[in-house]
């Protein structure tokens, strides 16, 4: 199945960042988003993943079938790798974290506090998260944030590995990951255009 | 859910979690009115029930912000609101947990503090069963403030601001059934009002609070 946006409009704070945004990535695809800090990678995503609605425009095939992973990576400092992993895989439904720890290298790491890794283990162990949802789409803001280059590989491999399976991937990125499959989507030509603000976004 | 149960559960007890805090702070308001309005026993035993329930609701209050705000910060929370179960299911489940890490231990202690507030003899009954059918009450209403100012950095006071008004009707009838029966009066009035508060807002309110955070999350 297909994720299809179609004539997407997408609003930080009320205002309008992106419009007339349209896209499909079928399964095995990864599209990229690229475009300069500010211009709405990140609300595209949110919107993708169904934390915000779109302004205008439509997304099918989204929904139950988007794993998302942003900025923060949302672990416990309190949690051992595993209780964080596992925890995750509970709330999907899903089985066997096994997988997820070796692909990312976390084996070594499994006992350890999440509070005291470090900035590229915590990322590592965010990404290994997205392997224990079972969800066909992978929606990554920034994933390789403080990985080095050792880890960016893992990180590409996992991702082909999803591909390989017949999964997607949506993703802002500035580096390359050398993925064959992925499509560019550069989101400079969609910025929005100035306009007076219809509404109040306080009262929505 | 009852993954997300679990993992709040084992988050409070652990190091830094803030379990007990609640308790603490309702054992030490205990000890401290005595000292504050003197050692006269007639006068403690007429206030006790109203102490123990402020006592209890105060420190409720205090534990609220980390409801919701803790996954917040972290980014769990947007990551929860992507997963398979409703927003509406994990509002009522953190509010459980809430019930269970500070509620329930409130309402077990409040008959052994009753002991220095020389609470009388049938009241150490009433005090447990108002506290025990009310303080879900507060934990559901004080999630639905906390889902009101997440995101808000120092929310924590505006959030007291806006619940404690909530907390009144649950007050009112909670003390009240707590006073009535220490004196030995009939309970039944304020005790149905009271379940009816509790067992509406379990109902209703998680609602409210999936959708007031559905808004923050934007």
């Amino acid at each position: 199945m297909d994720l299809v946006a179609s004539d997407l409009t997408v609003a930080r704070g009320g205002v309008p960042v992106l419009e007339g945004v349209g896209f499909t990535l079928s399964p095995g695809r990864a599209l990229v988003l690229r475009g300069p800090n500010g211009s709405g990678k990140t609300t595209l995503l949110r919107t993708v993943a169904g934390l915000q609605p779109p302004v205008a425009g439509e997304i099918i095939g989204a929904g139950e079938r988007i794993a998302y992973a942003a900025h923060a990576d949302g672990l416990k400092a309190m949690l051992s790798v595993v209780e964080n992993l596992s925890f995750w895989a509970a709330v999907f439904g899903t089985q066997g974290i096994d997988d997820a720890l070796s692909a990312f290298n976390l084996e070594e790491l499994a006992g350890r506090a999440a509070g005291t890794l470090s900035a590229g283990q915590k990322r590592r162990l965010g990404l290994a998260r997205l392997m224990v949802t079972g969800r066909p789409v992978w929606v990554l803001d920034e994933p390789t944030v403080s990985l080095d280059a050792a880890s960016v590989a893992l990180f590409a491999e996992a991702v082909r590995a999803h591909l390989g399976q017949g999964g997607a991937a949506l993703m802002a990125t500035h580096i390359d990951l050398g993925l064959a499959e992925a499509e560019i989507l550069d989101v400079t030509g969609f910025r929005a255009k100035p306009r007076a603000r219809a509404e109040d976004e306080a009262f929505l | 859910m009852r993954a997300l149960l679990l993992r709040d559960l084992v988050l409070a007890v652990r190091a830094g979690g803030g379990f007990g805090l609640g308790l603490a702070f309702f054992l030490i308001v205990t000890v401290l009115v005595p000292f504050g309005v003197g050692p006269e026993t007639g006068l403690l035993t007429r206030i006790a029930p109203g102490i123990l329930w402020i006592g209890a609701l105060l420190a409720c209050l205090l534990s609220l912000d980390r409801i919701l705000a803790l996954d917040w910060e972290d980014g769990s929370l947007d990551l929860l609101a992507t997963a398979p179960l409703p927003l509406e299911a994990i509002v009522s489940v953190k509010a459980l947990a809430h019930w269970i890490t500070t509620g329930l231990p409130l309402v077990l202690a409040a008959p052994v503090l009753g002991v220095l507030l020389s609470l009388p003899g049938p009241g150490y009954l009433w005090v447990f069963v108002s506290l025990a059918l009310g303080t879900p009450a507060l934990s559901v209403i004080g999630t639905f403030g906390a889902a009101l100012t997440v995101g808000l950095k120092r929310g924590g006071l505006l959030m007291s601001l806006l619940v404690l008004p909530l907390y009144v009707p649950t007050l009112i009838f909670g003390a009240e059934v707590a006073r009535r029966g220490t004196e030995g009066l009939s309970v039944q009035s304020p005790l149905l009002m009271l379940a009816g508060i509790s067992f509406g807002v379990i109902a209703a309110l998680p609602f409210a609070s999936a959708a007031v955070l559905r808004v923050n999350l934007r």
